[in-house]
Parts: C-alpha cells; structure tokens; sequence
C-alpha cells in the first residue's frame, strides 16, 4: 500500500458513502448536497490519480454548474421541505432496486477485479498536466470538440424551447 | 504506484447505487441525481484505465472531459422537461405521470 492507495481508499470510501445517502437520503434537499459531496470527493479521486484537468473540470461542471442546476430544479418543482415519505416507490420496487443495484455492482466489480485488479501502475505526474492534455484535445480530438459546442448549442435551444411551452393543468 | 483494484471497485459501487437511485426513486430529480451517479462512474473508469494504459492520445481523460458536457447539455434539457412536467401535472412524482408510459396491450 502506497501513500496514493490510502489517500484513495479513504477519499474512495467517502465517495461511496455519499453517493448512497444520494440516492437513499429521505429529503431531497439532502440528497442533492450529498450528491455535491460525492462529485467533490471523486475530484479528489482524479487528483490521487494524477488527472488534475479532469478534476478542475469536474469541480467546476459538476459541482459548479449541474448541482445548481440540480438545486434550482428542486426550488422551482416545489420540493418539499424536511423528511417526506413518498420520494421513494413502495417497497417491492425499492427490493427489486435494491437486487438491481447491488447486481450491477456485483457483476461490475468482479469483472473488472478478476481481468485487470492485480495491476499496479505508476502515476506519471507529468503526462497528465495541462499542456500535453491541451495539445492532444486541441490537436487530434479538435473535430470532436467543435461537435461537442454544436450539441451544447442545440441543448440550449431544446432548453429553451421546452421551458417556453405553456403547459396546461 | 496506484492499485487498481480500489477505482474499480469504486467506480462498480458507484454505478449500483446509481441503478438503485433510478429505479426506486419517484421524484424526477432524483432519478437525475441517480443518472449522474451511473455517468460519473463511467468517467472513473476512462481516468483510471487512462492511467493504466497510458497512450499518446490521452484517449481515456479527453473522453472524460467530453462527457462531463455531454452531462451538463443532458441535465440542463432534463430538467427542463421536469419543469415542464410540473407546469403541467402540478408535482414531479414519476409513479402518477402514467400517462406517459408506453401503452402495453396483455393479450
């Protein structure tokens, strides 16, 4: 166990923990700040992984950007305020989540922990900077990118356009 | 020197709690919240294995900046169409829209 294992496990550990209050928090403003919770701790992640622009990113996109957006949503829809018992469906859905959940990450873990878990690599601190990331998404991914605005332009006429509507009772 | 057995394992418990947050969830919202869970697994997995086999492309972090905007052009029309829906219905609670669901004929 290196000084890297152990700062991710424990940063590792808060992001699992987080994102199960995310997902089973009785009120919902809590499950959004324990969302912000796990997106920032899995910044952290990245930065023990030596991924310091998709940290960056991630901090300002996900918690910055979508957790607002996130937050702003639950303000407008009224969301009840305090414990509410009817955020979560009855429970033989909430078992059959439950089964669902814990398969996906059952088959998920022991697939990737048997084909490639037993590997150790060195983080190479340099490789992962700005600049060689810059010059690779701004040399060879530059096509990819421009699409990339285009389909933020057009989610923000969908945006605009579904917020526009009059909805009637 | 990194392990790779922890972000896996992170990554497979995060994507489960995901699943679990949409498929038992009613409020719009938080199905949202549960679909980002899914999303930043996904982005864990391209750093990590981007870490692993390191190429000259950058491959792995590149498509993690790409879908981290691919998640925020998703969120922002997702929550539009949640808006629109309680505009409409009055509440977000996605057990009552049943007039949404696809029409299943038994025979």
């Amino acid at each position: 166990m290196s000084a890297r294992d152990v700062l991710f496990v424990a940063l590792g550990v808060l992001t699992a923990a987080a994102g199960l209050l995310a997902v089973s928090s009785r009120q919902v403003v809590h499950a959004a700040l324990w969302l912000v919770t796990a997106l920032g701790a899995l910044a952290g992640c990245y930065l023990v992984l030596g991924a310091e622009v998709v940290a960056l990113v991630q901090v300002l996109v996900y918690v910055g950007a979508i957790v607002v957006l996130v937050l702003f949503a639950l303000m407008l829809t009224r969301a009840p305020i305090g414990r509410s018992a009817d955020l979560d469906a009855r429970w033989p859905q909430r078992v059959a989540a439950a089964a669902a959940g814990g398969a996906v990450a059952a088959l998920l873990g022991t697939t990737l922990v048997l084909a490639v878990g037993g590997r150790a690599v060195a983080v190479d601190e340099g490789r992962a900077a700005a600049e060689p990331l810059a010059r690779s998404l701004f040399g060879a991914w530059a096509l990819p990118f421009e699409v990339l605005s285009l389909l933020l332009l057009a989610a923000l006429v969908s945006a605009l356009l579904l917020s526009r509507e009059r909805g009637e009772r | 020197m990194i392990h790779l057995a922890s972000p896996l394992l992170l990554a497979a418990v995060l994507a489960g709690c995901g699943v679990y947050g949409v498929l038992a969830r009613r409020n719009a919202v938080l199905v949202l919240i549960g679909i980002e869970l899914i999303l930043n697994a996904a982005n864990l997995l391209l750093v990590t294995f981007d870490v692993a086999y390191a190429d000259r492309l950058h491959g792995g972090q590149v498509l993690t900046l790409f879908v981290i905007t691919v998640a925020a052009a998703e969120v922002g029309v997702a929550l539009a169409a949640v808006l629109l829906l309680f505009r409409r219905r009055g509440d977000v609670d996605l057990q009552r829209a049943r007039d949404l669901a696809e029409r299943v004929d038994v025979p």
